[in-house]
């Protein structure tokens, strides 16, 4: 295959998973500003917009006021932000536009009608009564582009290249939420038990969708610490670090099957790997959880850039 | 303007009677319920939009795309109709080919007279880096579109040879798979000849014209200029339906004596080169240097024989409408026989009295740039306004070269579906055929282009043309 079709089959897949993630950080926001006073889901909102990296570009645009209608326009549609999710479903469409023949007749037309429906539906400011529908669309679609996805392409180095991408941005996704949320999951003994700290946890897990796959392995109980470990070595959930690691694993293994040889993208892939593997959640706290994240970020990253290079996606 | 009454209609005679093309159409269509037809007819504008079947239309907002629309009525056409003119469609190409050929090489026909040497010397679409080239497999235009316009029972006639890189066979297939979808017992009931193999027939055709260093598998890719070109939906399409690679320039270099694509496993040749691009941008180092859509140095590996370019540089010069005007000739000098198909008659501005004949007569003429497409820059002189004629006729005087002139045809209609029912609207058909040193295939049908607007001559889609499905029947 193309080098160029890669790397549009690899981000394509890369800004679908940001796309959705996006939602997903929106519903759990949304979530907990209902249930809390002006000032305290200033700070949420405040922190949503920190986790995807767009803090200066949204006070730019709109001052230091985190209102929540600004918040999620901003997120979802707002031209100044090329971040947007509009922009990132845009750009999912351009890539397979690129790769048309790289996708199956349904898997093209999954995206394409995502982008023609969201686009729609984002012509005009959302207002919060029209929030709620929005992002279930919005999971709707991807779902849809998943299951085009998984039941119609050929399990090929094409698809090794898409779910590459789907892991890495999701892997950087969870890894984010926690960056920005690490300091909820720190043992303290002031607020031990509160119910804030309760909503907090909560948030955490609604915003990767793991509140209730949580719950069910925990019988209930939350504690910080679990939070940690469900988030980042529990190999059983779709969004842990662990997970995608194991993915890229895989992924990579069929890629140097069908090559006939590994890259360095493999080693890199293997030193974080073993680190994860020797790693428990008692010594990642004990070295630091912040710090712990910070490393998975950035190897996570060399690992994608191993790939473009050892890959040719660009000349 | 409106030709009512005065042009053929395909469907219906002028006693109302049906005629035997669409005999068993009409019955199909008069069981039908026309509220039903009335929705197909808006799940097939849905279909298209999912399928991403658009096109950009240049200058245009934003680059915006759009849809051709489609009209479900088919066009047909019957078995004997289709035997005359495959014929005739056969006897052009073969000319066109084999003047590619002469003209590129011992220049005879210039010798013998039949065609003036300034048309060729002065002529932009001549490519002077062609001069003595033999393409592999000797075939200068691969793949061909002849446009036909029909004005009577048996009058069909040549409008225009796209030798270039005729474009819209996307169309034609997707039109196809759209009506069976729809319709599917219309396919039952009548037997209509499949257009589905054409990518195949493509992909068998260009792998018979492939370079002796191919090997027993040649390697077949299309080079598109990129997703924001008006028929990249096409380029896709048809490397998809192929199974070969779609690439753009950036993805080509030339290595080892071949033009070879980066690939995630490193560069890998390619034997034969279906482009959708211009010659112009084809090679940066012979043609336009800041092209960054094509590959520097192609040109070499070409003239070393080592890749086939589908269709081959310099192909321009045949259907550059300076040349049209003489086709009957060509057809007879290269093959010996009378044209079975005869051109429309043109006037070419360059000749003092045809000038003089075309500017007294604006009004009823269709004026057209030699070497203008898509339905730009013409004059279509029943429709202007006086206003419109005047400035015409000023850059007419400035550079008549530039211009051919041809009488408004009154163009044959088929029926479209609207509102209303049926009703008279002007077509044309491109059929697609496809050179190889096998031989010369046409697909049966081809598109069918139809002006939507009522007495409207003008069936670009550039110009709000609309396609149908067409049908060759089976004996």
């Amino acid at each position: 295959m193309l080098g160029r079709t890669a790397n549009g089959v690899f981000w394509m897949a890369r800004y679908l998973e940001r796309a959705e993630n996006t939602s997903r950080l929106l519903e759990a926001g949304f979530r907990m500003a209902l249930t809390r006073d002006a000032e305290a889901s200033q700070d949420e909102w405040r922190s949503l917009i920190a986790t995807v990296g767009l803090s200066d570009a949204f006070e730019a645009a709109n001052g230091l006021e985190y209102g929540g209608d600004k918040v999620w326009n901003f997120l979802l549609r707002d031209k100044a932000n090329p971040g947007s999710l509009l922009a990132m479903i845009e750009a999912a469409r351009t890539n397979a536009r690129a790769v048309r023949t790289a996708l199956t007749r349904e898997v093209w037309e999954a995206v394409n009608e995502s982008w023609m429906h969201l686009r729609e539906a984002l012509a005009r400011p959302v207002r919060e009564a029209a929030l709620g529908p929005v992002l279930a669309m919005i999971r709707r679609q991807m779902t849809m582009v998943r299951g085009a996805m998984d039941g119609t392409m050929l399990r090929n180095e094409i698809h090794n290249f898409s779910r590459i991408g789907t892991f890495i941005e999701r892997g950087d996704n969870t890894a984010r939420i926690l960056d920005v949320k690490y300091y909820v999951l720190l043992p303290s003994l002031a607020w031990v038990g509160s119910s804030l700290d309760n909503v907090q946890w909560e948030s955490v897990l609604r915003s990767v969708s793991g509140e209730r796959a949580y719950r069910w392995l925990n019988a209930g109980a939350m504690d910080p610490r679990g939070i940690a470990e469900f988030l980042v070595l529990d190999q059983r959930f779709p969004r842990s670090l662990a997970f995608c690691i194991e993915k890229l694993r895989s992924n990579l293994r069929g890629l140097a099957h069908e090559y006939g040889h590994e890259t360095s993208a493999h080693e890199l892939l293997r030193a974080l790997g073993t680190q994860f593997h020797e790693a428990g959640i008692d010594q990642i706290f004990e070295s630091g959880l912040h710090e712990f994240i910070h490393e998975f970020i950035a190897a996570n990253q060399q690992v994608a850039l191993a790939i473009e290079t050892d890959y040719r996606f660009v000349a | 303007m409106t030709q009512a009454g005065s042009s053929f209609d395909e469907m219906f005679a002028q006693d109302g009677t049906v005629r035997p093309a669409y005999a068993g159409y009409r019955e199909w269509y008069e069981a039908q319920d026309q509220a039903l037809l009335r929705r197909k007819g808006a799940e097939a504008e849905g279909f298209f939009r999912s399928t991403g079947i658009t096109f950009n239309v240049y200058g245009d907002d934003a680059g915006e795309e759009r849809l051709i629309p489609f009209d479900m009525v088919p066009r047909i056409v019957t078995a004997r109709e289709w035997r005359r003119l495959s014929r005739g469609i056969e006897q052009r190409v073969r000319a066109l080919n084999a003047f590619l050929h002469d003209i590129y090489h011992r220049q005879e026909i210039i010798r013998a007279g039949r065609v003036p040497q300034r048309l060729i010397a002065d002529n932009d679409a001549f490519l002077p880096q062609m001069i003595g080239l033999v393409p592999p497999g000797g075939i200068y235009t691969h793949i061909v579109g002849i446009d036909l316009v029909r004005t009577g029972p048996d009058d069909f006639m040549v409008l225009e040879d796209n030798a270039r890189t005729p474009s819209g066979v996307s169309y034609m297939l997707e039109n196809r798979e759209t009506m069976m979808a729809m319709f599917p017992e219309l396919f039952s009931k009548l037997s209509v000849r499949p257009v589905q193999d054409y990518p195949r027939r493509l992909a068998k055709s260009l792998a018979a014209c492939a370079p002796d260093c191919a090997g027993s598998r040649p390697v077949v890719a299309v080079l598109t200029p990129g997703i924001y070109n008006s028929a990249y939906f096409e380029h896709a399409f048809l490397a998809d339906q192929m199974g070969a690679e779609l690439v753009e320039g950036s993805d080509l270099r030339v290595i080892g004596g071949r033009v070879a694509m980066r690939t995630t496993r490193g560069y890998q040749p390619i034997d034969v080169l279906y482009r959708r691009v211009d010659d112009e941008y084809l090679d940066p180092l012979s043609f336009n240097p800041a092209s960054a859509l094509g590959v520097p140095g192609i040109m070499d590996v070409y003239r070393a024989g080592r890749i086939t370019i589908a269709n081959a540089p310099g192909t321009g010069i045949a259907d550059d409408k300076a040349i049209y005007s003489f086709m009957p000739e060509i057809v007879e000098f290269y093959t010996g026989e009378k044209p079975l198909l005869s051109n429309v008659p043109t006037w070419r501005c360059s000749e003092p009295d045809s000038l003089a004949y075309v500017l007294d007569n604006l009004a009823e003429l269709v004026v057209k740039e030699v070497h203008g497409s898509g339905g730009y820059g013409m004059l279509i002189g029943p429709t202007s306004s006086k206003k419109e004629i005047a400035a015409f006729a000023q850059k007419l005087r400035a550079k008549p070269d530039n211009y051919i002139a041809q009488p408004t045809l009154a163009l044959s209609t088929v029926p479209i579906f609207t509102r209303a029912g049926l009703a008279p609207r002007h077509v044309d058909l491109r059929p697609f055929v496809l050179v190889s040193p096998k031989g010369i295939e046409i697909t049966p049908g081809g598109l069918t282009r139809v002006a939507l607007k009522k007495g409207s001559l003008v069936v670009n889609s550039s110009q709000g043309g609309g396609t149908k499905d067409s049908w060759v029947l089976e004996d």
